[in-house]
């Protein structure tokens, strides 16, 4: 069914098979745009990169991506189904699943708790099932701690199992977060700033995790990261965002030559990150 | 004589213990849980009182009336209309601002108070409904009350141990996660709305089967009885004091405050001089206000904090497993 | 008809005027202090006791013994805030959610120790309504009026022309802008508590000037006033205003068709379809 492109898009887009495509997405906050016509897509199985100077409007983009706020206007497609205006849970359903920049952990659970909060579809979420279906319950408990153990050991936070996610440090947390994500069959994976705040050694596994997932999961990745060398490391294509439109997009290499992504990083606010692009 | 004086003594205050805790449990379902805030407490009570007196008293002339069913009837359809009246406020207000629902709590409870005192076709008014069926009445002689006490008893065990399965169940995980981050539970694809409407709908229920436990205990109901100042404040308190978030800190609490409260009136009814008796009930309804602010400065945890684990459970059972397994 | 339908309107002005002085200290602290002031009601009714402490207890003429009561509600809600709510600020809001229910229960048993529980007057004196082109009013709700207008006039004054005031309309409106932008926040709440206090003793007053006074009086009138304020919109005092006007004239209306006991349905009702059409009030943004 995927390999179904219709004729009129082959021959105007040069990527065969996107998983997501945006239409002149645009946000306005009060006076603020946060998001200007915004208009690309992200190819199946790639690791897309999406940069650019803060404030570019790339967290607003991803909160309208996974359903958690209703573009202005524009609409977004996933697998060629409009989702626009869907809500996370529903888009969560899809396969589209998400992080967020300040990691959103639940402190006051533990960090196995963490994990086995996310599978959908089990009986186990309703009431009534745990009054008079116990068993089941437990045995799909068991199914999905089996698993959150197996995403704890990938990520080597197994000795973290049953500490509370608020004593975390910033970088485990962060993984903590990308563990959140394994725990279901995503397809699409927004991830924002998985690597702020994690130490290099940290860091390391973080790219080989992800590049893991991605070539044996087949999960297709977007990731927003400051760190260039993660980017360069992970991301082909990258995608360039400076006032909430996109500047352009090519491959890493590409993207350092651009004189306008020098431009945008250096010639408004000066980002001092920016140097290493 | 003195013994089966305070034997029945013991099994009226028990009772109104139970009933009590159970009111409890219901809220400790929406605020200890979830963290809803529901001040229209005293409403739902009033709605599985009335609608259990309704159904099974005799006929009588003036309101509504004569269906003679059966107590269980009674009890059940109570708590169906409590909790679909739940459900309609929770649709109206469970994805606008929390405090938007409490608001609204109050607002159906007033109503709900109007209609009691004005609709006299269906209340009897002011005067109340009378004769409403004891439990068991007629099959046997219990002058002590007891069996209503067990019957009440029986409401609370079962309660209890439907919501403590539901606490440790992934659902309860589910819940306590909405409380702490709503955003991250949405993002973890939980339809959040639906998980809060639930435990909503589930609490008010639950208050509506305590209020028709109170209409069967005392065989007769008035609007009176369902000022919000004496039900839903006292809940509050038993709930923050025993400790929100604990079904057993709830039960402890409506034991502890029912105490204070039933104790301090029996003391101003015995010493106080008559003409005081009407003010001392305010000052103790004022104490426990107080009683309120104290608790919610030095201690908001409540005598019995919730407690941090909530896997425990399936944990415990996986492990005897793994023992008879021979693992 | 149509003079019933003017003269109901006219006592839902006397009524919303009550409902907007008491919804516009509730918008105000709501938007400021980011929580529902669930006592709101019963500070109405303290100063409505004060108020007739004054007459009954001193002799003085209302005027005076409100001016009096204004003064003692407005400490009072000070001395609560200072010594309760704002210990309670860190925490989540609902905390003081709770805590002002209780308050509402301190305030409204005091009131019931002090005065009892049964209705009182201000004045024994019978009410002669003049009439004015085949309306019937009566002296204190044109006083009602009056004096609320005036209030509305001073506030007005005090939001647009002195700094304070517009310190607080932008909190009221968006507090961490506010705080980013330098004003001192705990001065602004005190200076709400003390504004949403005195109108409340007005409003409470007029209440009792309108009806009796009761110990549950406040209480009950506090689902119109949150009506009101969520109809104008939180955090809008104006706004409040329109609430209020709104709210009063359809609960008289609605006499007309239903008993006069069901006028808090139809605030309730009103606020409902607000909830269900456009949340942020009258004047707020589209969801
Ligand atoms: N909820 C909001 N309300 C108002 N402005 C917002 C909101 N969220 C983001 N913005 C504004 O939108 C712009 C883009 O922000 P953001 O998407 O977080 O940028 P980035 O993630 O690229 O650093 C910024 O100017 C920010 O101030
Ligand atoms: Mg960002």
């Amino acid at each position: 069914m995927a390999d179904v492109t219709q004729a009129g898009d082959a021959a105007t887009v040069p990527k065969a098979d996107p998983i997501l495509r945006l239409c002149d997405v645009e946000k306005q906050f009060g006076g603020i745009r946060a998001v200007a016509a915004c208009s690309f897509e992200i190819g199946r199985g790639t690791i897309t990169g999406l940069i650019g100077p803060n404030g570019a409007g790339k967290s607003t983009l991803f909160n309208i991506i996974s359903g958690f706020i209703a573009p202005t206007s524009g609409r977004i497609l996933l697998d060629e189904d409009e989702i626009t205006g869907l809500a996370p849970h529903v888009l969560f359903a899809r396969g589209l699943v998400r992080t967020f920049q300040i990691p959103q952990e639940f402190q006051q659970l533990t960090v196995l708790d963490n994990l086995m909060l996310v599978p959908a579809g089990r009986s186990g979420e309703s009431i009534v099932s745990s009054w008079f279906r116990w068993a089941r319950v437990c045995d799909e408990e068991t199914g999905i701690r089996d698993r959150a153990e197996e995403v704890l050991e990938f990520l080597q936070l197994t000795r973290l199992r049953d500490e509370f996610a608020g004593n975390l440090s910033g970088g485990q947390k962060k993984l903590l977060e990308l563990g959140r994500t394994m725990m279901t069959d995503a397809r699409l994976v927004l991830l924002d700033e998985p690597g702020a705040g994690v130490n290099p050694t940290l860091m390391k596994r973080l790219v080989a995790d992800i590049r893991r997932l991605n070539r044996e999961r087949g999960y297709t990745f977007c990731i927003i990261e400051h760190d260039m060398d993660l980017i360069a490391a992970l991301c082909d294509p990258v995608i360039v965002m400076a006032e909430g439109a996109v500047l352009t997009a090519g491959s890493m290499a590409e993207i350092r030559r651009d004189p306008r992504v020098i431009e945008a990083y250096f010639g408004g606010s000066g980002q001092a990150r920016g140097t290493r692009a | 004589m003195d013994l089966f004086e305070l034997f029945t003594f013991v099994v009226f205050f028990l009772s109104l213990v139970g009933i009590y805790g159970v009111l409890a449990l219901g809220l400790n379902v929406q605020w200890g849980l979830t963290g809803l805030f529901n001040i229209g407490i005293a409403g739902f009570f009033a709605i599985g009182a009335y609608t259990s007196a309704i159904l099974t008293t005799a006929d009588s002339p003036g309101y509504v009336g004569g269906f003679g069913l059966p107590m269980a009837v009674g009890l059940l359809v109570g708590i169906l209309l409590s909790g679909t009246i739940a459900l309609l406020i929770g649709l109206i207000t469970l994805n606008l601002r929390e405090d938007y629902l409490a608001i609204a709590t109050i607002g159906i409870a007033e109503i709900i108070r109007l209609v009691l005192k004005n609709e006299e076709w269906l209340t009897n008014g002011v005067r109340g409904i009378a004769g409403i069926p004891r439990p068991f009445a007629g099959w046997f002689d219990d002058p002590t009350g007891v069996t209503n006490l067990l019957v009440v008893a029986l409401a609370l065990v079962v309660v209890y141990a439907a919501l403590e399965r539901g606490r440790q169940s992934p659902w309860g995980r589910v819940m306590r996660a909405i409380r702490e981050r709503e955003i991250a539970v949405m993002a973890a694809g939980k339809n959040t709305v639906r998980f809060r409407l639930e435990s909503f709908v589930l609490g008010s229920a639950i208050m509506g089967l305590a209020g028709g436990l109170y209409a069967h205990f005392f065989g007769f109901v008035s609007p009176e009885a369902f000022d919000p100042m004496y039900t839903t404040f006292l809940i509050w308190v038993m709930l923050i004091a025993g400790g929100s978030g604990n079904n057993r800190g709830a039960l402890l609490g409506a034991l502890v405050i029912w105490t204070i409260w039933a104790g301090t009136e029996y003391l101003t009814n015995a010493f106080a001089p008559p003409e005081y008796l009407t003010r001392a009930a305010t000052v103790r309804m004022f104490l426990v206000g107080l009683l309120l602010e104290i608790i919610l400065l030095t201690r908001p945890q409540g005598l019995l904090p919730e407690s941090q684990f909530v896997t425990r459970r399936e944990e415990r059972r996986r492990r005897r497993s793994d023992i008879s397994d021979g693992k | 008809m149509v003079l019933e339908i003017i003269q109901l309107t006219v006592y839902g002005i006397v009524l919303g005027s009550i409902i907007s002085l008491g919804a516009i200290g509730l918008s105000l602290l709501y938007g400021i202090l980011r929580f529902a002031h669930f006592a709101h009601g019963d500070v109405m009714t303290v100063g409505a006791y004060l108020a007739l402490a004054g007459v009954t207890g001193l002799g003085l003429p209302i005027w005076a013994a409100s001016a009096l009561a204004v003064g003692g509600g407005v400490g009072l809600a000070v001395l609560i805030d200072q010594t309760l709510y704002r210990r309670l600020r860190r925490t989540a809001p609902v905390i003081l959610l709770i805590a002002s229910v209780g308050i509402a229960l301190i305030l409204r048993s005091l009131v019931q120790f002090v005065w009892g529980p049964d209705t009182q007057v201000y004045t024994q004196e019978l009410q002669m309504p003049v009439r004015l082109l085949g309306i019937r009013l009566k002296p204190t709700q044109l006083q009602i009026v009056a004096g609320a207008v005036i209030l509305v006039v001073i506030l007005h004054l005090f939001l647009t022309r002195t700094r304070t005031g517009k310190a607080m309309r932008a909190m009221a409106d968006n507090p961490e802008l506010a705080r980013i932008v330098g004003i001192d926040t705990e001065l602004v709440v005190v200076w709400t508590w003390v504004i949403g206090a005195a109108l409340a003793v007005a409003a409470g007053i007029f209440l009792g000037m309108d009806t009796r006074l009761q110990p549950t009086m406040g209480w009950h009138i506090l689902l119109p006033v949150f009506a009101a304020a969520i109809l104008g919109g939180i955090g809008k005092p104006y706004g409040a205003i329109v609430g209020g006007m709104v709210v009063g004239i359809a609960s008289e209306l609605s006499t007309m068709v239903f008993p006069p006991v069901y006028k808090p349905a139809v605030a309730f009702a009103l606020m409902v379809v607000m909830l269900l059409v456009r949340p942020t009030g009258l004047f707020g943004a589209p969801r």
